[in-house]
């Protein structure tokens, strides 16, 4: 009698194993050829000089080397500050920005609620190419708006060359990334709201909290799992700002960044054009700090 | 009903009005783009700009239409090149000349739909298995994909270009496509989905003698058909718009897609903003009224694919 329900279920197992495995197939061919193997090339790339004509000159193993010209590269060392700079600077603003859009539109009509919405997802549909080339316009120093608009106002007298001047590029860059950044926390945000366990709120409020109270004391901490994924998802995408950079300034004015750095490294670079190798080192030099990142923020935010 | 839910308070009453300056100053430079490619150059370059175009005219949709012609679509056979007599790739073409802008929409189409049907066949099939299938390893493959999710996508990018071109496949759509699909956020999401169908309904079907493969099809598709939509157009805008990748992976004229195609242009004629406002728009418009349509399975994508994320 023991014995035989373990046989049925060894059965049932080589089924479920046989079944589960043909239906990850398709899928396991694109990850693992695609994502798994890349990945772990990725990591022993990093050790060598390989570089975009590998197959005519030799790739050697190089150790550390590259991780430690790293250090020594004072272009890598600017653009790893400016990444920190957007990091530290558009990750509050966005998670801040979006959380106060979403409770403000929450209490609108179901319509006007999907319309702003709609509104501020609308940058990031547009597409990186199609915002950064109007923003260009947009920012130009002879036809922009931006120069018309504030000598109007009188702010300014002379109008501002704001990509070519170091004291305004990367500020004009984050500008930029914000709007592009706050769609999909304000969605994510609008979601958690509406799943807040409202017999809490209202418990709340015949007690005489006021809405600033029950925000913070009741909805706050039930939104914090939302809030925890829109910060690592933020701190990612800013990390990886690239487009921005390669479509406005070619990381001109003092505005390098880590990415564009990498790519500028494997494809644009002059004298050592295709440095993969060295490239390939950058990159997991950038993912160990947004793992570092990622791992704080989850951890502050258990404690929490 | 929701304590206070109309009170009209002054505090609410100025943040509607901030919202709405807003929401304006958010939808700017999309009227930006659109104004801009229907004005005269000569307005475009006036110091003192024209909120509104005094004067509406095609000349740069014509002038950007008037760039190098190619024809209307060709495509790469892939791995052709590995049999193929002089390590070539086999390329199909057909329809007429056509400009070259318009050569790149149907590009970009033909990668959007392309990453988006795999995308969502071999996802919709693991995300099911992952979810209801218990198979030995399923949880190390699940960590797994957990895992490459967390990872920046970018910084794989070099030896996937590495890769890419040993398979021959460099400077095709097919090399946008293929990391598409196996970027596993769909696996993950489709398995959030999956994870609501009913065992009974399952054990139901295998009693009834239904094999695994009918299973699937008649009897899981139909309640997962919302997470296929969300992760479908989630896929089609994302695959449209990862500029990254179309840049590094494609390398010729008559590959490229929209945005590269506009990126192109910018470096050749900065100058022209004609022409570059006519092509941000080609860029911009259809994806948006793609997005306008389906938004709603969308905001579902984004919103499924955070839960336990």
């Amino acid at each position: 009698m023991a014995n035989s329900p373990n046989k049925i279920s060894r059965a049932l197992q080589r089924r479920e194993n046989v079944a589960g495995y043909l239906f990850m197939l398709p899928s396991l061919i694109f990850f693992v050829g695609f994502v798994v193997v890349p990945m772990i090339i990725c990591i022993g790339y990093g050790f060598t000089d390989a570089n975009m004509n590998s197959k005519t000159a030799a790739t050697t193993f190089v150790g550390l080397k590259n991780f430690i010209d790293l250090w020594q590269d004072e272009t890598f060392l600017l653009a790893l500050k400016n990444t920190f700079l957007i990091v530290v600077v558009s990750v509050p603003t966005v998670c801040l920005f979006s959380l106060w859009v979403s409770s403000a539109i929450y209490h609108l009509k179901s319509a006007a609620l999907s319309a702003f919405r709609i509104i501020f997802y609308l940058p990031v549909i547009t597409g990186s190419v199609a915002v950064t080339v109007v923003w260009k316009w947009m920012y130009d120093n002879y036809t922009g708006i931006l120069n018309y608009v504030l000598k109007g106002a009188g702010l300014i007298e002379q109008n501002i060359n704001f990509l070519g001047d170091e004291r305004f590029a990367l500020w004009c860059i984050i500008l930029i990334l914000f709007t592009t950044s706050v769609g999909q926390p304000i969605v994510l945000y609008v979601s958690a709201l509406g799943n807040v366990d409202q017999t809490l709120v209202e418990a709340a409020e015949v007690d005489g909290a006021t809405d600033i109270q029950v925000f913070w004391k009741v909805k706050w901490p039930q939104m914090m799992p939302t809030t925890l994924y829109i910060l690592v998802i933020t701190t990612i995408n800013s990390f990886q700002c690239f487009a921005l950079i390669q479509l406005l300034t070619q990381g001109g004015s003092g505005t390098n960044t880590v990415m564009y750095y990498i790519y500028y490294t494997a494809f644009k670079l002059t004298e050592q054009r295709g440095h993969f190798g060295y490239a390939n080192a950058m990159g997991v030099v950038l993912a160990i700090f947004i793992g570092i990142l990622s791992a704080i923020q989850f951890k502050l935010g258990k404690e929490k | 009903m929701k304590l206070g839910e109309k009170r009209a308070t002054p505090y609410r009453v100025i943040s509607v009005i901030i919202l709405v300056i807003l929401a304006l100053l958010f939808l700017f430079p999309l009227y930006w783009i659109i104004t801009g490619s229907l004005k005269p150059v000569t307005e475009i370059l006036n110091p003192t700009p024209s909120f509104f175009p005094k004067e509406f005219t095609l000349n740069n949709f014509d002038r950007l239409f008037a760039k190098r012609s190619a024809p209307l679509w060709e495509l790469a056979v892939p791995f052709s090149a590995q049999f193929s007599a002089r390590h070539q790739p086999i390329i199909f073409s057909a329809g007429p000349t056509v400009p070259a802008a318009i050569r790149w929409l149907v590009n970009t189409v033909f990668m959007a739909v392309a990453a988006m049907l795999l995308t969502c066949i071999t996802a919709a099939m693991a995300g099911y298995a992952l979810a209801k299938k218990r198979f030995q390893g399923r949880a190390i493959l699940f960590s797994l994909i957990v895992c490459a999710m967390a990872l920046p996508k970018q910084v794989i990018l070099i030896p996937l270009i590495k890769e890419i071109s040993a398979l021959h496949m460099w400077d095709s759509l097919w090399a946008v496509i293929v990391p598409t699909v196996g970027w596993p956020f769909g696996v993950f999401l489709m398995k959030q989905f999956s994870e609501s169908i009913p065992g009974e309904i399952l054990e139901a079907a295998r009693i009834d003698g239904s094999s695994e493969w009918h299973t699937f099809y008649n009897v899981v598709t139909p309640m997962i058909k919302p997470g296929i939509g969300a992760l479908a157009i989630f896929t089609f805008i994302n695959s449209w718009n990862d500029y990254f990748l179309q840049l590094i992976m494609l390398g010729s004229g008559s590959n490229y897609t929209i945005s590269l195609g506009i990126a192109t242009l910018q470096s050749e004629t900065s100058i022209d903003l004609g022409i570059l406002m006519a092509g941000a728009a080609l860029a911009a418009v259809p994806i948006i009224i793609v997005f306008l349509i389906f938004q709603k399975y969308f905001t579902q994508g984004i919103t499924m694919g955070a839960v336990k994320g």
